[in-house]
């Protein structure tokens, strides 16, 4: 590729992050797609690979004794010190990486070259693996309160939503098309859950063109059929997401909150989420408290606490928290905005999904609902990401402060969640890597219009796949639909270790309980099936089964084993002990 | 005395418990001379028995006729119980006041305890040091045991039997006494098989402003350097610190003195501070008004995590010496009870998987706590309630707590290397403070050997030892690793022990669940795969038995 300008450097070395350990000798590779490290120092042959796409910045530093140091950051956490012999290379490698980084061009992407061994056919149905069309389904849409619409099939209506919206059945089109002009960037309220058991809905938009004072007939409407559309409630909320000081500011550009007088029979709640720049900085601020060189306790804390972090990821759980009460406890609906509605309001409508619904705490639930919280409803992937060279002031953590508090979650409900953290740091890998195409675009339709879904291939396919990695073996779905209430105090939130320092393997615990687990289920799963082998040989060998080729006629997995897919619950386990106990008389099978 | 005399009104009706996290209960309390029991008659499985031992500190509101009484407990619970009636309410906690501060240790429970379990082992003998010596003799002959300290007179606080090196005699170990605080002279503390290094602890050298020195103290700490060998002494104070020490005779041993020692300052504190520092952190836990900056600052002010990563790095420090450089070391802070204590019962865990199992930890706590004369009723006669209002000199101290806060540290970071789990810990931490059992009162086991404990109350161990109980103590993920572990002491790695000081303040339900389903799977993996292997075994059998069958 142009950009490259030396494939190879060597005589590189990788410095430790924190102490002044000998530093690792090898060799440095630019290949298209990655930058490698090759350890030759070592006897084993060790590597470290960085996809080009993950590096969020590189800075070269004044030349030290042994060299030129580069210093490199990724938007995974991942932070490499490396110090290059010669500065002809250190430059040509540093020219290289800021181009290779972020190109100018979304179809320099790395998911437009990314080709593994896949035919057409399953690039195509690997598309249709997650449909969040479908998701209204399960939730029992259409149904005598709410229905999808096409209302803007050609992003006529929002450019930045998806194509089919779900809305108040009493809703006209004219309220829906007014409402929608009274919206910022014409972000109407939509539906994002429906919640069966209550007959509450959470609702999300952007903020009204309210200003100082105007109103819109439609909008009120709209509302109304919001609130009509619960029969459990006299009610709704409308939660806006900002603090209020951010939310009056805007009256004045025009923009702003609703005013409760206007409309009938809501109660205003503002929440207090900051943007998404105090978000960017507060980050730039933990991570700095994550590179410091032995910090004593209290420097750390010290920065944790300034750096405000803790405060944001509380902030967002707390207003989850807030939706899924109103809708679970006080069976209201729930209506959510902040200033356009793709970035506060994806984080906390996701939230309280979550909380409100035991499938998007499944594997393939978590996957429908980022497909339809976040994809779909113009998260801006790739600003918010800095896919491609842009406004630096248009990145923001949005998406990875969404996944802390699932994180948070996980570790108050250890058996709630089919996924384990791994699983969560996989999908934040990606939607970074730029190796799939879901996370390339602002929305769908300028997804549509880059055609990713001929060009590149989904993540969600090829995480399924791999499945056997992310789940937690202590899940018990049999919480079943039960409503989480997680305590938002603020000693229930940690650090986030296994994100933010997931590289620096000495400070994670040196052995993992879920490794250990996770191998357990596989040797449960390899014991199962020889123990039906077992059986199945003494069962003719005692002439209780006729013999071994009707056997070998059946598909052999399907009958006698359970799927290895899932983890199994303590109930199908109860089951087998019981087939245990059934099983071993066979013992006295030497007698006969 | 009687307890009666004490308990003015012993029963009230229609008293009403309350928990945080727990039902409200309604029924009966009674005041024993030990117990402060409440009792809901119709369903018996709501009962309460707490020990008056345990109980810190109390409080008093009324509105109106109804009277309430706080409890802080010194396992930091916390309960309220409203009582109908002033006069009662006066009565109930006016007695509760009385029995749980009762000067006399020969009136505590552990003397009316009767076990209602059989006693298999008795665990005042299951830790004796003839018998620790006896390991050591399968490794080493270099070290004697000496009973120098028989009648307690050459060091109150250590044991009658004491490891020392072989060469030394008794009136060399005397004249060291002499120069060391409170004649803690140097003794064994750990022996690394792996490389015949060893650890020693002692108290201060009294080496005072002008510099004494000790010739016999010299030779009894270069007596255990191999030849040529350097060691390693790890002052726990600061070297400021151990200056102040000086001007009130005590001191550090001066490179001069001891050229083959190089000697290196550590930072932990003295157990006033640690004191302060748990009853700040306490608060800040118990307090739930705290937004996030709040409670992170107050955690902070706390200071108890660095205390934790102060101790935990001394510890490193102090095993590294032995396992990596090579070398013995020497560790003693001020008086050799505290600071020094958590460092070298730290290492062992680090170097030693012994000490990692059920038992190898109790002989650790035996040796390296109660035999070496950590004052246990000292430092444990109030907890984070106790504000110390009454008492004239404060000597309560959460220093075995921060030791076991630190084992829980590292148990987080190496969860299969330990035999028993995080209820171990808790265990040791609240018998620590309140027990029916005898092994944690008194101060050394001059006082213990005094008090008759062995004769006259439970051991402990004599419970934890007993199968079923051994069993709910264990740790399900154990898989024996015979390696040195090495923990970070990094601020990202070091965690609030939530199972202590979260432990009241939040619904253990969801982690109480999800540890039974990891116990569940466990064991259920361990049956499959025995079940797979006897089956094995038949399918073996009979193929060799009867190979026509197969062929059938």
């Amino acid at each position: 590729m142009e950009h490259i300008l030396t494939p190879k450097v060597e005589e590189v070395q990788l410095l430790d992050r924190y102490t002044a350990k000998k530093p690792a000798i090898g060799t440095l590779y630019l290949t298209a797609t990655h930058l490698i490290f090759v350890e030759t120092s070592c006897n084993t042959r060790k590597e470290t690979w960085i996809i080009h796409h993950h590096i969020a910045t590189v800075e070269k530093l004044p030349l030290t004794g042994t060299g030129y140091p580069l210093n490199i950051s990724c938007k995974n956490f991942h932070v490499v010190h490396f110090v290059i012999p010669s500065e002809r290379y250190c430059q040509d490698v540093y020219h290289s990486l800021l181009r290779l980084s972020q190109p100018a061009k979304l179809e320099d992407l790395f998911a437009f070259l990314y080709n593994p061994k896949q035919d057409e056919d399953d690039r195509r149905n690997g598309w249709g693996f997650i449909d969040s069309a479908m998701d209204f389904k399960r939730m029992g849409l259409p149904n005598e309160f709410w229905e999808l619409t096409d209302l803007n099939k050609n992003y006529e209506l929002c450019s930045t939503y998806h194509s089919e919206l779900g809305i108040p059945k009493t809703a006209r089109k004219d309220t829906v098309l007014g409402s929608a002009k009274f919206r910022s960037r014409g972000r109407l309220p939509t539906l994002s859950y429906y919640h069966k058991e209550s007959n509450g809905a959470i609702c999300r938009c952007s903020q009204p063109l309210s200003g100082i004072s105007a109103r819109c007939l439609e909008d009120e409407e709209m509302l109304q059929a919001i609130s009509r559309a619960n029969p459990n409630s006299t009610f709704m909320y409308v939660v806006d997401t900002r603090p209020k000081l951010n939310a009056m500011a805007n009256r004045a550009a025009g923009k702003g909150y609703e005013n409760a007088d206007n409309y009938s029979n809501i109660r205003f709640q503002f929440v207090g989420i900051e943007n998404i720049h105090v978000m960017r900085n507060s980050l730039q601020k933990l991570l700095e408290v994550c590179a410091m060189k032995s910090p004593t306790m209290s420097d750390y804390l010290t920065g944790l606490e300034n750096s405000g972090w803790l405060r944001h990821i509380k902030a967002v759980m707390d207003a989850g928290v807030f939706l899924a009460k109103a809708v679970a406890d006080e069976k209201a609906s729930v209506l959510v905005h902040c200033s356009d509605g793709w970035d506060r309001t994806a984080q906390v409508c996701s939230l309280a999904s979550i909380l409100l619904d035991n499938f998007y705490r499944t594997i393939k639930g978590l996957m429908v609902l980022i497909e339809k919280e976040w994809i779909s409803m113009g998260h801006k992937f790739t600003q918010r990401c800095g896919h491609v060279d842009g406004d630096p002031k248009e990145v923001s953590p949005v998406f990875t402060q969404f996944l802390e508090c699932v994180w948070n979650l996980m570790e108050q409900y250890p058996c709630g969640f089919e996924y384990n953290e791994k699983y969560l740091l996989e999908i934040h890998n990606h939607v970074y890597s730029c190796q799939f195409g879901n996370f390339i675009g602002n929305c769908q339709r300028e997804r549509e219009e880059m055609r990713l879904k001929e060009k590149t291939f989904s993540v969600w396919p090829f995480l399924w796949e791999n499945r056997q990695q992310y789940i937690n073996p202590l899940y018990k779905c049999s919480l079943g639909r039960e409503v989480l209430r997680p305590s938002t105090l603020p000693l229930n939130f940690k650090f986030w270790c296994g994100m933010y320092n997931h590289f620096d393997k000495g400070m994670q615990p040196k052995q993992s309980i879920l490794d250990h687990l996770l191998t357990i289920i596989q040797k449960r799963v390899e014991g199962e099936k020889k123990m039906t082998d077992f059986q199945r040989k003494l069962a003719v060998m005692d002439g209780v089964l006729a013999d071994e080729c009707t056997l070998k006629s059946r598909p052999p997995e399907q009958t006698l084993m359970p799927p290895v897919s899932v983890a199994h619950t303590s109930k199908n386990m109860q089951i087998k002990e019981e087939t245990i106990i059934q099983l071993a008389p066979t013992a006295g099978s030497k007698q006969i | 005395m009687e307890f009666a005399e004490l308990i003015k009104t012993p029963r009230v009706d229609g008293v009403v418990l309350r928990r945080p996290f727990q039902p409200t209960v309604e029924g009966t309390l009674c005041l024993t001379g030990h117990h402060l029991i409440l009792s809901s008659r119709q369903d018996n499985t709501e009962e309460l028995w707490l020990l008056h031992a345990n109980i810190d500190c109390i409080e008093k509101r009324f509105v109106g006729t109804l009277g309430t009484i706080i409890v802080k407990c010194k396992d930091l619970r916390v309960i309220q119980l409203d009582i109908p009636g002033m006069e009662e309410c006066l009565n109930i906690a006016s007695s509760i006041e009385a029995l749980s501060t009762l000067d006399s240790v020969s009136l505590m429970y552990p003397f009316f305890y009767r076990p209602m379990f059989e006693v298999i082992e008795d665990g005042w003998n299951s830790f004796l040091p003839e018998d620790s010596f006896k390991d050591l003799e399968s490794m080493t002959d270099e070290w004697r045991l000496s009973d120098v300290n028989q009648d307690y007179c050459v060091c109150a606080s250590y044991p009658p039997l004491v490891a020392v090196p072989k060469d030394v005699d008794d009136d060399t170990l005397r004249k060291a006494a002499a120069f060391r605080h409170a004649g803690r002279f140097p003794v064994l503390s750990y022996y690394h098989k792996k490389n015949g290094m060893v650890m020693m602890r002692s108290g201060q050298p009294l080496t005072g402003t002008n510099g004494r020195r000790c010739k016999e103290d010299e030779k009894l700490i270069n007596a255990t350097l191999r030849a040529g060998k350097r060691g390693y002494i790890i002052d726990t104070r600061t070297i400021a610190v151990a200056q102040q020490a000086k001007a009130r005779g005590g001191g550090f041993e001066s490179e001069a003195n001891y050229p083959q020692w190089r000697r290196i300052h550590k930072a932990i504190e003295r157990s006033s501070v640690l004191q302060e520092s748990l009853i700040k952190l306490v608060e800040a836990c118990n307090d739930q008004s705290h937004n996030m900056d709040r409670w992170l600052s107050k955690l902070e002010a706390s200071n108890w995590q660095t205390h934790v990563k102060e101790i935990l790095t001394t510890a490193c420090l102090a095993a590294q010496c032995i396992d990596r450089e090579g070398a013995s070391v020497l560790v003693h802070g001020t008086e050799g009870t505290d600071s020094t204590l958590q460092v070298t019962s730290l290492a062992q865990i680090i170097l030693d998987p012994t000490c990692r199992t059920i038992r190898g930890f109790q002989a650790l706590v035996e040796r390296e706590w109660l035999q070496a004369g950590h004052p246990f009723q000292q430092r444990c006669v109030q907890s984070a309630y106790g504000n110390g209002s009454s008492v004239k000199v404060r000597c309560e101290a959460p220093v075995f707590l921060l030791f076991l806060d630190c084992v829980w540290q590292i148990l987080r970071q190496f969860p299969c290397s330990f035999q028993f789990s995080e209820h171990f810990l808790v265990l040791l931490f609240e018998h620590a403070y309140a027990s029916q059992f005898g092994t944690f009162l008194g101060n050394s086991a001059a006082e213990r050997a005094k008090l008759k404990l062995s004769q006259k109350t439970v051991s402990l161990w004599s419970w934890v030892n007993r199968p079923q109980e051994a069993q709910r103590l264990s740790n399900p993920l154990y898989e024996a690793n015979s390696l040195v572990i090495w923990p970070s002491v990094a601020p990202q790695s070091l965690l609030l022990w939530e199972g202590v000081f979260l432990r009241w303040n939040r619904s253990s339900r969801c982690l109480d669940e999800a540890y039974e389903e990891m116990v569940h799977i466990i064991e259920y993996n361990k049956e499959l795969q025995n079940k797979v292997n006897s089956l094995r075994r038949q399918l073996a059998e009979l193929e060799t038995d009867d190979p026509l069958q197969h062929t059938e």
